[in-house]
């Protein structure tokens, strides 16, 4: 691919609809050839951020610029972007060569090369050889291929998706996931991708961008927002986690009375939730160095297949009424059987996978 | 303790099945009887009466003047002329006042559509004579052009095409609106936001993409319109001031004037037959879901 994918610079967008602020100053960088996904829950603004990008709803003010050039005020049909929408939005009045035929069409390009960049693009897709069918002849995989071969036949230099796997079932959508940042990888495109699934942005994306309330609350690699979340919403809305009040005093941290390590250092006293994610839990019969050690009884012991999920209900003498999510990997080497309900258990947490985020009131 | 050839309740459950299937039917019982009684008799007897001469014997002269007679021919003519272009001016009419009402968001397109409504439910006869003090050489229209200057002696309106088509197209205007409405709410606004993103602009876009989608619906609004007009009688009648003779019209004077029930069932059967023609081309064009109403 010779083309040039291009960086996305987002400056201080905001739009108010009456009262409510679907964005508030948001400042986003999309380097090029990055596939960055716009993480948050429904409501949080994601989608009105995409649509801004595509050109669909204008701001109250702010800038957005494709590579060095502002195109806050172009209308959509000369931003040439590609974009998938949700419910795939095929014209179902023309077949499938002739979706996606359309926006070569448009661009007045030869009958041959038409024909040609068109075959290009199911290919690409694996659809090859599907071109006469109708739309309606296919199924949801099928019609979500089109739909993305449709919005990358004319090489755009960025690609917008909004939620483009959410009418699949899970299955597929995990076949997807996984496809689509093949495709990204092979296509050079800078891709912005919305989504409210966390689980498909650390699969597929290079960078989250965790949007809540109109507002940008965490930018940064999958890693980092699951390992490092910035504050206690994305820790609730990303992964699993048990969320226990803590309080700082002094720099250091205390469940009830006993202090907790985290690996990191604390300066603001009050009230903090140290997050707790249920696979970093293990058995633990005695104090270790540099680990944290709760103890209590199994409330619930459910199999779920590829682990079994504890719930612990800590001893309130020590702890305080709390209780904690814990999984254990099936297979996982453990001395002795898997707890039931009732067992008596302690548990570790090494201070390396301990953390606290300040209680907010952003967290829903 | 079932016999070997059966499976266990099969026989019970296929017999409650078809209980099922009565209990339906019977719903549809009283429907039924009525369209035998009202519909399907009665155009039975029309069609026996349509072969009756004048002297009382079977006979084809009723239709063999339709063809001879000059009159009945222009009739023919006046009332597929008048019903294409009623249903052309509420085409331009009303296209692009639904395709408005298709986009404003639901509340204020509610509110459009009371608009479309209420004249709509208004008795006929009341909205055919408002047009006539309306429209009338010292009605209001006429005064108020003569006062501005526009034009110098009043402008004859009614008691002629120009009436009857003004009248006509008032009142069928809804006819179109409804269906094609219906069928533009269900046309998805993201394949028009696909189409400007892949690069059309927004002529291009309604072009290329929304018409063609609307097509079924301007179909129905349309065939509706224009079956309704062949029959039309009543505005005709008042805003055409005797000028302008639909079939529906002649049929009435052939009773009327000169009860002549073999005459006027013959034209009768005529316009049936002719309307249950476009019906069936029509239907090979545009599912009879989309007519009523459905999409």
């Amino acid at each position: 691919m010779t083309l040039n994918a291009l960086n996305i610079s987002i400056k201080d967008i905001t739009k108010k609809y009456d009262d409510f602020h679907a964005l508030k100053d948001i400042n986003l960088e999309v380097t090029s050839g990055e596939f960055l996904t716009l993480l948050g829950p429904s409501g949080s603004g994601k989608t009105t951020l995409l649509m801004v990008l595509a050109g669909f709803t204008s701001p109250d003010y702010g800038s957005v610029k494709f590579g060095d050039e502002e195109v806050v005020l172009k209308p959509p049909h000369l931003r040439d972007i590609g974009m998938v929408f949700q419910n795939y939005a095929l014209f179902p009045h023309m077949n499938v060569e002739q979706n996606v035929g359309y926006p070569q069409k448009l661009r007045g390009v030869s009958t041959q090369l038409l024909k040609d960049t068109v075959n290009e693009a199911l290919a690409t897709v694996k659809l090859d050889g599907l071109g006469h069918r109708n739309v309606d002849e296919l199924s949801g995989g099928q019609k979500q291929r089109v739909a993305l071969a449709r919005a990358i036949v004319f090489k755009p230099k960025i690609l917008l998706m909004d939620e483009p796997l959410s009418a699949l079932d899970k299955k597929l959508r995990e076949e997807m996931q996984i496809e689509l940042r093949h495709l990204h990888d092979s296509l050079n495109m800078t891709t912005v991708y919305v989504t409210h699934d966390q689980k498909e942005a650390l699969t597929m994306s290079d960078r989250i961008a965790v949007i809540n309330h109109g507002s940008l609350m965490q930018l940064g690699t999958p890693n980092e927002i699951y390992n490092s979340p910035n504050n206690a919403f994305i820790a609730d809305f990303i992964g699993e986690s048990s969320l226990i009040p803590v309080s700082v005093k002094d720099n250091k941290a205390y469940l009830k009375k006993s202090e907790i390590f985290v690996n990191h250092s604390v300066e603001k006293n009050g009230d903090h939730l140290l997050v707790v994610r249920p696979e970093k839990l293990f058995i633990s019969e005695e104090k270790e160095k540099n680990t944290n050690l709760f103890f209590g009884y199994v409330s619930e012991s459910i199999f779920q297949g590829e682990s079994q999920l504890l719930v612990l209900r800590l001893d309130p003498e020590v702890f305080g009424e709390q209780s904690l999510q814990m999984r254990i990997a099936n297979g996982s080497d453990l001395k002795g059987k898997i707890p039931t309900v009732g067992d008596k258990i302690s548990i570790g947490l090494r201070m390396s996978d301990s953390f606290i985020v300040e209680k907010s009131d952003v967290s829903q | 303790m079932s016999l070997s050839s059966e499976h266990i309740n099969e026989a019970s459950l296929r017999r409650l099945n078809r209980q099922e299937r009565y209990k339906l039917f019977g719903l549809t019982l009283p429907y039924l009887v009525l369209v035998t009684a009202l519909i399907i008799i009665p155009i039975g007897w029309l069609f026996y009466m349509s072969f009756i001469g004048r002297d009382g014997t079977l006979s084809l002269e009723n239709y063999t003047r339709m063809l001879d007679s000059k009159a009945y021919m222009r009739i023919f003519i006046t009332t597929f002329k008048i019903s294409i272009l009623t249903t052309l001016i509420c085409a331009m009419l009303g296209y692009p006042l639904t395709y408005f009402m298709s986009q404003l968001p639901k509340k204020w397109a509610g509110l459009c559509m009371i608009g479309v409504l209420i004249p709509f439910w208004t008795s006929l006869l009341v909205r055919t004579y408002a047009w006539l003090v309306l429209l009338q050489k010292k009605g209001i229209v006429n005064t108020i052009l003569v006062d501005l200057e526009l034009i110098s002696a009043p402008i004859k309106f009614v008691h002629n095409t120009s009436g009857t088509l003004i009248g006509m197209a008032h009142i069928m205007l809804p006819f179109l609106i409804l269906p094609l409405y219906a069928n533009m709410r269900t046309i998805d606004k993201d394949c028009v936001r696909a189409a400007a993103s892949l690069g059309a602009t927004p002529a291009r876009a309604f072009w290329t993409v929304f018409f063609p989608l609307s097509i079924p619906g301007l179909l129905a609004g349309l065939l509706i319109v224009f079956v309704l007009c062949l029959g039309f009688y009543v505005t005709p009648a008042i805003l055409g001031g005797g000028r302008v003779i639909m079939a529906a019209m002649k049929i009435s004077s052939n009773i009327e004037l000169y009860f002549s029930w073999g005459a006027a069932s013959a034209l009768g059967v005529v316009l049936l037959v002719s309307t249950l023609i476009i019906l069936f081309l029509a239907s090979k064009l545009v599912s009879m879901d989309q007519i009523s109403g459905k999409s």
